[in-house]
């Protein structure tokens, strides 16, 4: 029974306080989360952080041990899956070995009761979409990975959910066939417009395909924003850390003003262009991400968010070079440079003792 | 190396020879002239046409096919039943029990099992008047072994596969029953078979329990070939030996060769 | 808000489990209590077993006949029947195995093409009746019979070996018909065995017998075991082999009790047997059963992070 008619963009999917246990272990901790309509939502985290298990709660696999679930206003506790207004494209895509590529789109649509033409007027539809029309008789078996995925998805998609989850949807593939596939599932997905929430170990994924990430570990969700928001704004440093990569000074508020921030840390002085609110003496951490670092053989006209080390190793990646520095007080430093000019005689080289620099807005201050 | 070599085919060599001998020997007998089948006289078919003419043999003979048959269906529909159970729920009152159960028949003597059962049938045939012992009753001491014999290929069969199979259906909107039917089903049917034609096979032989279970006039092929054995050598028997061996072997041969089919798809293509 | 307990599982389950359960409880406790109150009953000419409840004058009587049970304690002829019977059993085991190990072995490193061939030829005595395999031995270990007639004729001997209805027939027939059943576990298992193991183990200077000795036997353990179950259990019970090609000084189990149920028609003393052969049986394979379910539910399962 449908609900209340809901706008993109409005709050469509509602988590609240869900929690799931396994004989003592607690695999979902008191998640709460929004999704909207329209968007593709990723749950990422690495194997154990309560992801997966969250996803089949979604979609009525696991019954939570408490919380709710609202899709369009309605609640799915209790509801199994077979009732609910949801489809998963699984890991496996479990398509149906004894049926072909037809009968599995149109497996939903059949239990549906749908009339005939109006099961063929949609599964051609599905097959046209995915672009695998001419292997609609085909077995599953007789498919490429690739092929099989399209399949799932247009599986998944065929019985118009409110809801589609994606449970690693690029795992199976290979690296080439990985970014193909990306954007093609993004295009079908937007094409389409259902809400996505899907579910992967693979920030790259994430960041590609959803318009908002929530990071998990321990069950519990650390930080839901939008790409941008994530790695640029991290709120803790298991996040700075788990996405990119991240340089972390431990260190102390020694001056806080409104519009600056002063921290000191045994690498130096660090100059942050904004007040963070903390008191003189609170313990804090400052992140820099690599590529916001400058690496030079001459001093740089700052006195502050600069250090000085030795270039003790360096990965030559063709469009960026990786440089890894060891500075005075021992801490190790990654700075990622582009490849500006072709010429190998400007670029330091391993054992240089260089400058690395960076603006007072590239940090982001941690609390401890 | 080569010693190896050599090694391993006299090895496999003796062994077939000596898994194969007395079933040459039961084949080349059958056709010998001479009542005592121990020399060869002379080339007959005269213990076929004997055996064509053998009431005895042929009922039965149709007789154990019946049964066999009819154990075949009920040992796979409650080996089915069992084999789902045992997979599927983890956890219930009396597991032990019941997986104990199941498993028993394969562990127990058969002359246990047959000798429980007849006094069984015979107490409530005191009481009640009925079953009277005959085909009814060797059916249903076939199907208790063969239960056994079944639950455990079409669990193996059920343990391997892939689950997330039947969560896709439930996905779709299967509700558990069709699940079953429409997902599982097909894709153990290969295990079932195997099962059938195993059971098949086991009710088809079976001496002991049709022994204690059968009524009068109601033999089946096996205690016929029995109680003759006892008594001494028949020929007869050996043609019954070359035509059961000659239709297992084109049994066995005809399954290879669908497997073998089966086995040669069509080439994946690329992306 | 609490959740709801999902009902979509309860009723559906229960007539699930509920009907082969069922079915179960009919043909087992039925059978196996019957058997026990039989166990503890006369023997009676024109009753098979007496009765064990009477009402006489307001005073319900229970016979209990424990004079079966002791008997089978006193009398040394069961203990050494069940001895004789484990004691064929081992044998026959360990004779398939030092067969059928060497057997499956070479099968499985034949070349890939004629593993199919090898395993067929090996299925098909395993359903080919066995019954009349057995029988087939009758022709041959007999007094007059084929390998007799082949050693009087060659002069090697001069009177005809009297292998038949001795241990030795006995044992050549379970022999036989007990191969397959080790070899085919053992080929499984073998055949699976990953040959980069040997190669490893070579790079590191073990020789052949070495590498055969320390690595292959020791990975093929389920195998062993599996075959070594499938040919030790149903042996000491067997009772078609020992009947048609062994003696009177192969006593086995399955035997004694036949003869004491339609030869003696002691019905209340094959009873007894019955029960303490069961009692022997099921105790080992219930713990067996829940040394199972405990790995089982040891096991990860469904859960994943």
């Amino acid at each position: 029974m449908p609900g209340p008619v809901i706008e993109a963009g409005q709050p469509f999917l509602q988590i609240q306080h869900l929690q799931k246990d396994y004989a003592g272990v607690r695999a979902v901790d008191d998640v709460s989360v929004t999704v909207n309509k329209g968007e593709i939502f990723a749950l990422l985290g690495s194997s154990g952080c309560g992801k997966s298990t969250l996803l089949r709660m979604l979609a009525g696999f696991e019954t939570p041990s408490s919380g709710d679930i609202t899709l369009a206003g309605r609640s799915l506790t209790g509801l199994p899956p077979y009732e609910r207004p949801i489809n998963m494209m699984f890991q496996s895509y479990a398509l149906f070995p004894h049926l072909s590529v037809w009968d599995n789109i149109a497996f939903g649509l059949r239990r549906d009761r749908l009339p005939r033409n109006d099961i063929a007027h949609r599964v051609e539809g599905m097959l046209e979409l995915v672009q695998l029309k001419q292997y609609a008789q085909r077995k599953p078996h007789q498919l490429s990975g690739g092929q099989q995925q399209r399949v799932a998805l247009a599986r998944s998609l065929a019985k118009r959910p409110q809801l589609l989850l994606l449970d690693e949807p690029l795992g199976a593939l290979d690296k080439k066939l990985r970014e193909r596939t990306q954007l093609e599932l993004v295009k079908i997905i937007e094409h389409v417009g259902v809400t996505c929430v899907m579910v992967t170990h693979d920030q790259e994924e994430a960041m590609t395909i959803a318009t908002r990430i929530a990071v998990m570990s321990e069950g519990r969700i650390l930080q839901v924003g939008r790409p941008d928001e994530i790695y640029e704004t991290p709120n803790c440093r298991f996040v700075a850390d788990f996405i990119g990569s991240v340089n972390l000074f431990d260190g102390a508020v020694t001056k806080d003003a409104p519009d600056h921030t002063e921290i000191t840390t045994p690498e130096g002085r660090h100059l942050v262009g904004h007040g963070v609110n903390l008191s003189v003496g609170a313990p804090v951490s400052i992140g820099v991400r690599p590529e916001k670092i400058d690496i030079s053989r001459h001093a740089p006209p700052q006195s502050a968010n600069v250090v000085q080390g030795e270039i003790v190793n360096l990965a030559y990646l063709g469009s960026t070079t990786v440089y890894h520095l060891r500075l005075a007080s021992g801490m190790k430093l990654k700075a990622t440079a582009l490849n500006h000019a072709r010429n190998e005689g400007l670029r330091p080289a391993t054992g240089d003792q260089v400058y690395a620099s960076w603006a007072d807005n590239a940090m982001v201050v941690l609390a401890q | 190396m080569n010693r190896h070599r050599w090694f391993a085919r006299g090895w496999l060599t003796l062994g077939y020879l000596f898994l194969y001998v007395p079933i040459v020997v039961l084949v080349v007998f059958s056709f010998n002239s001479s009542r005592q089948a121990l020399t060869w006289t002379g080339f007959t078919l005269d213990w076929y046409h004997a055996l064509a003419q053998d009431e005895e043999i042929i009922n039965g003979f149709l007789l154990s096919l019946k049964i066999a048959a009819l154990t075949a269906c009920s040992s796979v529909v409650l080996g089915t039943f069992a084999a789902f159970v045992l997979d599927r729920y983890r956890r219930f009152r009396g597991r032990t029990l019941f997986g104990g159960m199941v498993n028993a028949p394969l562990v127990m003597p058969e002359v246990i099992i047959g000798l429980s059962l007849l006094l069984t049938f015979v107490s409530l045939e005191k009481l009640l008047g009925f079953p009277e012992r005959g085909m009814l009753t060797i059916w249903f001491g076939h199907t208790l072994l063969g239960m056994a014999y079944a639950t455990v290929v079409i669990q193996s069969r059920l343990r391997e596969m892939d689950r997330s199979l039947e969560e896709a259906a439930m996905d779709m909107g299967c509700r558990p029953h069709q699940v079953f039917f429409l997902v599982t089903l097909p894709n153990i049917t290969q295990a079932l078979a195997a099962a059938w034609l195993l059971t098949f096979t086991l009710s088809l032989d079976d001496v002991v329990l049709s022994a204690f279970l059968t009524g009068p006039g109601n033999s089946t092929m096996p205690i016929i070939i029995f109680s003759r054995a006892r008594l001494g050598l028949d020929p007869r028997v050996n043609a019954i030996a070359t035509l059961t061996i000659v239709a297992v072997t084109l049994a066995v041969i005809a399954i290879s060769i669908m497997q073998a089919r089966a086995a040669r798809r069509p080439e994946r293509p690329k992306a | 808000m609490t959740p709801r307990r999902a009902p979509w599982l309860l009723s559906g389950r229960s007539l699930v489990i509920g009907l082969p359960f069922a079915w179960l409880l009919l043909s087992f406790l039925l059978p196996f209590l019957i058997v026990l109150k039989i166990s503890f009953s006369e023997m009676d000419i024109s009753n098979p077993f007496g009765t064990l409840f009477s009402y006489v004058d307001d005073v319900l009587i229970m016979k209990l006949k424990l004079g079966n049970y002791a008997f089978i304690a006193r009398d040394e002829l069961y203990l050494l029947t069940y001895l004789s019977s484990l004691k064929y059993a081992a044998l026959t085991t360990l004779c398939c195995l030092l067969i059928g190990y060497p057997f499956a072995y070479f099968m499985a490193r034949a070349s890939v093409s004629l593993r199919p061939i090898l395993l067929m030829m090996v299925m098909l005595p395993f359903w080919t009746s066995f019954l009349l395999r057995i029988y087939a031995w009758k022709g041959i270990l007999s007094n007059d019979g084929l390998l007799n007639r082949l050693l009087l004729d060659l002069r090697l001997i001069d009177a005809p070996l009297q292998i038949m209805n001795t241990p030795v027939s006995m044992m050549i027939g379970l022999v036989y018909a007990y191969l397959p059943f080790m070899i085919l576990p053992l080929y499984a298992n073998l055949v699976k065995l990953d040959l980069r193991y040997l190669e490893a183990a070579a790079d590191l200077g073990a020789t052949p017998w070495q590498t055969f000795w320390r690595v292959t036997v020791p990975l093929s353990r389920s195998g062993i075991a599996a075959g070594a179950m499938l040919v030790f259990i149903p042996t000491i019970g067997e009772y078609v082999i020992p009947e048609l090609l062994g003696g009177p000084s192969t006593l086995m189990i399955g035997r004694v009790l036949w003869d004491e149920f339609f030869t003696n028609n002691d019905w209340p003393m094959a009873s007894a047997v019955t029960v303490v052969v069961v009692l022997l049986i099921l105790a080992p394979l219930v713990w067996f059963n829940r040394y199972q379910s405990d790995q089982d539910r040891a096991a990860p399962g469904r859960e994943r992070p």
